[in-house]
């Protein structure tokens, strides 16, 4: 790699503790591993701060399937832009989810693109906040979309518990949680799977604790290790993974002990527990995963979005006519540059699916930190 | 005289002039101001002419409000052109229901924001539309200013070997105006960095430094400057992500958020490229506070895709700067 040389500035800044830990990793791996990171959010920073060219000739970081707003299925999305679409409705989601396109292949509808031709959707940042916007609005209907992993179910639960508690009537979510370990068995279950280890999400480990994360490492005889957002704390996790591969071990790891604690956050646990129960359900690009969602239970059935519907329930969504790979990508079988559409018809501002949209979907990664003359290093 | 605007101090009549007389005698900066055109006296020289628009909500930010962008925003379009800001004219559109004891606040800042930049206010306008029809204030200004700068600045100057220099840290007025609608309680508060530029151009000037550029970095921030600049000059530009100036605060809450800094708005800071041989005069100038070098201008490629603009890591990688999209989202997780 020869572009950067001769740089005016800090030219030979002294090697940080990320290049102390990649010669570590350099010395210490005797053989390409391949390791999956499963969060959008370790992707993204991997890319965004270009680690994998860091990595020994041959090691591979995958990427995995942890991106909630890419794995939600387009039929969600076209329930939450039905029910923007009637007056009494003001629909509240989170940031990324507003540019997801629907199912409709010519019309390409988001969210966004709805509130500009005079829809009431609104962007939060918790969902506490659609409780207080159901408490300003009597008169209306306030519709939550949640998605997310267990990071973000707590917090739609307690909403719930609260909403339930206040004899709040007026607010509805169309509930699609997601959970990690579930997917995590579904991408290990495919034929050809190449994963000789895992990076675990630091935020859904300090919510869920280690144990499922025990047993699946345990089941499939492969190293696990739960690891933070910073580049010295994904090299960490790096390192931390290869040694026990090296040493042919496996089991849990918890290379982010500041945060996470064996039990997880038992709090956050039982809100969701109170609220949510484990579903089979399709994710988008994966096909059905089994437990791999949260439904509501039947004593919170009244916020559900979903009967509000015109058939109840998520539509089946039309075939997507579009050359997007996103499943292949999530499952970590191929790279974003390696789809036909990626930076051509398919860009950030005109996503063919959802990889590209959320800030944390690899294609959308690769887009911004990639482009064309940085070569990606990563399988 | 009534505690907020009403459609009446639109209508030309007695509560128009009453407006116009007791509420923006602030602004009566000389001249004839409230005549249908001011006559100004020609500085000589080349001149440099701009308009904007202003539309921001809050009115009022840590830092700053709408008045002291739409005075600061324009005298700073002139500076880039190495040219000191003169004159201002000053439109406004006022929204039904306004409060009154606000638009004095921001014509006050306006006052105080003119003087700062060194202009004069020589000619306004005022609008009143109904409420539901504006967002409460909109502001247009538009300025004349005197080029003082005796070599070309613009992209057309740039060379490869240039270095990048930027005047402050980056970002702190988008992070300002993000937390506020937001409702991101940052503690301590973080200010716009809304402020003159004239003032370190001319020092610029004053000590030999030819700027082969200059670009404020509003709208879509250093990111958007970068693209455009490496796009239009043909060349690629290097930069050191290391050396980026940027606040703990602006930098933890970015983190946070998913949000890039250098995509976030500045109201008080500029880009400028100097030939190498100028860049200690320059730094010199502008102090270690306001001057740091970010990278500098490479050569046209000869072959191959080469990214317009590369950032070095601080860990020896590289990486592109992500395409501006327009609208900050902040992530989920
Ligand atoms: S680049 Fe676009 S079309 Fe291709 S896989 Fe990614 S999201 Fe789908």
């Amino acid at each position: 790699m020869t572009l950067l040389t001769g740089s005016p500035v800090a030219a030979d800044a002294p090697p940080t503790r990320v290049n102390a830990l990649a010669a570590e990793l350099e010395d210490l791996a005797s053989r390409p591993w391949t390791l999956m990171e499963v969060c959008g959010g370790q992707t993204h920073a991997i890319v965004r701060w270009g680690l994998d060219q860091l990595l020994p000739s041959g090691m591979r970081l995958i990427h995995g399937p942890g991106c909630p707003v890419c794995v939600t299925p387009a039929a969600t999305v076209d329930a939450a832009l039905a029910l923007a679409r009637r007056p009494e409705v003001i629909l509240a989601s989170y940031g990324d989810m507003l540019r997801v396109p629907g199912s409709d292949p010519v019309g390409g509808a988001d969210l966004l693109g709805l509130r500009a031709t005079g829809g009431d959707v609104r962007l939060l940042t918790s969902p506490l906040e659609a409780l207080s916007l159901a408490r300003r609005h009597p008169d209306r209907l306030v519709v939550f979309l949640a998605v997310g992993f267990e990071t973000t179910a707590p917090a739609t639960a307690v909403a719930l518990l609260q909403a339930r508690r206040q004899g709040i009537e007026n607010l509805r979510v169309l509930a699609s949680h997601v959970r990690v370990v579930p997917a995590m068995e579904a991408v290990l279950s495919e034929p050809d799977c190449a994963i000789d280890g895992f990076l675990a999400a630091g935020h859904v480990a300090a919510v869920m604790g280690l144990g499922e994360l025990q047993a699946l490492a345990e089941r499939h005889r492969l190293p696990v290790v739960v690891t933070g957002f910073q580049p010295e704390e994904l090299m960490q996790g790096v390192v931390t993974c290869v040694r026990l591969l090296e040493e042919g071990g496996c089991g849990v790891r918890n290379a982010y002990g500041a945060v996470v604690r064996p039990d997880g956050n038992p709090q956050a646990r039982s809100a969701m527990e109170a609220v949510f129960e484990p579903v089979s359900a399709p994710w988008r690009g994966l096909g059905t995963i089994t437990g791999g969602a949260l439904a509501l239970r039947e004593d919170y059935r009244r916020f559900d979005a979903f009967p509000l519907l015109d058939p109840p329930g998520p539509t089946a969504a039309a075939p997507e006519d579009n050359p997007c790979i996103s499943g292949r990508i999530l499952q970590g079988r191929a790279l974003p540059s390696d789809c036909p559409a990626f930076g051509g018809r398919c860009r950030p501002e005109h996503p063919l699916g959802a990889p590209m949209v959320s800030s944390e979907g690899a294609c959308a990664a690769y887009h911004r930190y990639r482009g064309a003359g940085i070569p990606a290093r990563c399988g | 005289m009534s505690e907020c605007i009403r459609l009446a101090h639109g209508g030309g009549g007695q509560l128009m002039r009453q407006l116009i007389a007791e509420e923006f005698r602030p602004l009566h900066g000389g001249g004839s101001p409230l005549h249908d055109a001011a006559t100004i006296e020609p500085p000589g020289g080349r001149l440099a002419f701009t308009t904007d628009g202003y539309v921001v909500q809050p009115l009022e930010f840590p830092g700053g409000d709408i008045g002291r962008l739409a005075v600061t925003g324009t005298a700073n379009d002139l500076a880039m052109a190495g040219a000191r800001p003169l004159h201002l004219s000053v439109a406004m559109v006022l929204e039904e229901g306004l409060p009154l004891a606000q638009l004095r606040r921001i014509v006050a800042s306006m006052a105080a924001a003119a003087r700062e930049c060194g202009v004069v206010i020589r000619t306004g306008d005022t609008k009143v539309v109904e409420r539901g029809k504006g967002d409460g204030l909109f502001i247009t200004t538009s300025g004349v200013g005197q080029v003082e700068a005796s070599r070309p600045i613009g992209p057309g100057s740039i060379r490869p070997g240039d270095r990048l220099v930027v005047s402050g840290d980056l970002g702190r007025h988008g992070l300002a105006i993000l937390a506020i609608r937001h409702g991101l309680e940052l503690e301590p508060p973080v200010a716009s960095d809304c402020a003159p530029l004239w003032p370190a151009v001319e020092r610029l000037l004053q000590a030999g430094v030819h700027p082969h550029l200059l670009r404020d970095l509003t709208r879509g921030g250093l990111a958007a400057v970068l693209q455009e600049l490496a796009e239009d000059s043909g060349c690629p530009f290097r930069i050191e992500e290391g050396a980026l100036p940027l606040h703990p605060a602006v930098e933890r809450v970015c983190d946070l958020l998913g949000l890039d800094p250098l995509q976030l708005a500045n109201e008080g800071r500029f880009l400028l490229v100097v030939a190498p041989d100028q860049l200690e005069a320059a730094m010199a100038v502008l102090g270690p506070e306001g001057g740091v070098c970010i990278g500098e201008v490479g050569r046209p490629a000869e072959a191959g895709p080469v990214p317009d603009v590369v950032l070095r890591t601080p860990y020896g990688t590289q990486r592109c700067l992500p395409p501006v999209s327009g609208e900050l989202l902040p992530r989920i997780c």
